[in-house]
């Protein structure tokens, strides 16, 4: 699923200058998840911004509503009613979410209130991690299900560079080293052949950015 | 004229190789000085490319000093900065001005240098880069197009023999001896038993093996490194030789150490040759060459 990180609270106040009425959207799907934009952060974001704005003397006033997916036009219906008699929309959905209600909505502003991180999973309670970069050439049938492309940061396709330390990456000694890993998946289930085996570079045109799909 | 590379590492004689480190701005006097200290006491002159990822004066600049002081150069190729079409121009570029030995390496990711938002670019890895390299001698690119007129380079890659776990590293290195890959610098190692051990599966692979020496200036740069750099560590005894030196001679003491290594793997053949990094101390590697007879 997709992983987002609210924006700092400053950030979103700047952003919101010369708006009035706000509709703070959340979004019932990923981003509910990962405990960054449903319907229980709207709550929360909307109480803090009332309090800041308490604080610093203005005047500006605060709705909230959650839909299901704002990244589906059928979800958006029912937003039709509530972005009447607001200035500006703080969507808490990541970017697919925003820019859709945003094309939706063409004449009023959608703002962003979350950072869209990755596509992910939740690794424990509220840590999520990275799984897939969304390359348009899976390979996990060889690397044992791990994706290095995803979870090596520089990406790399034939095994591990020299940075890596007793199984992390150099980047930061928190996070496991994929090849490592996939070392030992594939040692595990005697297939370490597919490490051996030399990959080619990689195609970064299989999705020809931007994306589309055409169902067949 | 220095003798080429490829005839140095195929004449049997213990290979000496060391490096230079661009400066960061175009002032490039103490490189030059570098490059004339070392040129005639080393085989071959490695020069490192946005080291740490860190931005400098590029490596081909420095190769290209090398070559015109009448050294032999060793270009240090990262897939850090470069696409695939920088990279093979580069390539081009080098062959065309004489530069003709060419070290492939993935590079430092991005976050350890100093231009921390920068685009990491990887579109190669490294040993993609050394079949780059091969293909292009067959007058090809890789977008699988005529080249007029190829490249020839003798071409090397690095390992790193005491890192843990060393299995995946030594998938990797078979991985580029299979590239192309003719020789190895190895990261700095420090304990040669362990090194022998890494030397046996090494030895089985026509590749000539030059170990990486790194001279220790201090107790705390072992230490550093020790929490610091992947796949270096300096065993307790070498620390505490470096603790033990008289005050103002710890750097004399480095380079007794750095010397007295050098002398072991030639004396017992243990591998084909040392590749020299003082980093930032290039001016004592004749030192160190001294004191390694």
């Amino acid at each position: 699923m997709i992983i987002g990180k609210q924006k700092p609270l400053e950030e979103i106040r700047e952003m919101l200058e010369g708006y009035k009425r706000v509709l703070i959207l959340g979004c019932g799907t990923c981003v509910t998840v990962c405990l960054a934009g449903g319907e229980k952060e709207v709550a929360i974001l909307a109480t803090l911004l009332r309090m800041s704005e308490k604080m610093a003397g203005g005047d500006k006033t605060f709705s909230e509503h959650t839909i299901q997916r704002q990244c589906d036009n059928e979800f958006l219906d029912e937003l039709e009613e509530k972005v009447k008699d607001v200035d500006a929309v703080l969507s808490l959905a990541c970017g697919a979410g925003v820019g859709l209600v945003a094309e939706r909505f063409p004449d009023l502003p959608v703002l962003p209130g979350l950072n869209t991180t990755f596509i992910g999973i939740p690794q424990e309670r509220g840590v999520f991690t990275e799984r897939c970069l969304s390359c348009g050439d899976c390979i996990l049938d060889e690397t044992g299900g791990i994706c290095p492309v995803a979870r090596c940061t520089k990406g790399l396709l034939n095994g591990p560079c020299g940075g890596t330390n007793n199984g992390k990456c150099e980047v930061d000694p928190e996070k496991d080293c994929a090849w490592t890993l996939i070392y030992q998946r594939l040692e595990r289930q005697g297939k370490l052949e597919r490490m051996r085996a030399y990959r080619p570079p990689r195609n970064f045109q299989a999705v020809v950015r931007p994306g589309k799909v055409v169902a067949e | 004229m220095a003798r080429p590379f490829r005839e140095v590492l195929n004449s049997g004689k213990f290979v000496v190789t060391s490096e230079v480190g661009p400066p960061k701005g175009s002032n490039l006097e103490e490189l030059i000085h570098h490059i004339d200290l070392l040129k005639d006491r080393v085989d071959a002159l490695n020069v490192t490319d946005n080291q740490s990822s860190v931005m400098r004066y590029p490596s081909l600049g420095g190769c290209l000093f090398i070559k015109e002081h009448g050294g032999e150069p060793i270009l240090q190729m990262t897939c850090r900065d470069r696409n695939r079409l920088a990279l093979q121009a580069d390539l081009l570029f080098a062959y065309s001005r004489g530069i003709t030995n060419v070290l492939c390496l993935t590079g430092d990711s991005i976050p350890v240098g100093d231009h921390k938002e920068a685009k990491g670019v990887f579109d190669l890895d490294s040993v993609q880069l050394l079949k780059t390299v091969r293909l292009m001698e067959e007058g090809k690119d890789l977008g699988g197009n005529d080249l007029a007129g190829g490249i020839r380079f003798c071409a090397g890659a690095i390992v790193t023999p005491e890192a843990n776990p060393v299995e995946p590293q030594l998938i990797k290195f078979e991985k580029k001896v299979a590239a192309g890959a003719e020789f190895f610098q190895t990261q700095a190692i420090y304990d040669i038993d362990n090194f022998k051990r890494f030397m046996e599966v090494a030895r089985r692979f026509d590749v000539k093996v030059l170990a990486g020496i790194v001279l220790l200036v201090s107790a705390g740069m072992a230490r550093y490194m020790n929490r610091n750099v992947p796949g270096i560590f300096v065993p307790d005894q070498l620390i505490e030789e470096m603790v033990s030196a008289e005050k103002g001679k710890a750097l004399e003491t480095g380079i007794r150490i750095a010397g007295h290594m050098i002398r072991q793997l030639k004396e017992e053949a243990i591998c084909d040759g040392v590749h020299i990094m003082a980093i930032g101390r290039e001016s004592v590697v004749p030192d160190i060459l001294a004191a390694a007879g």
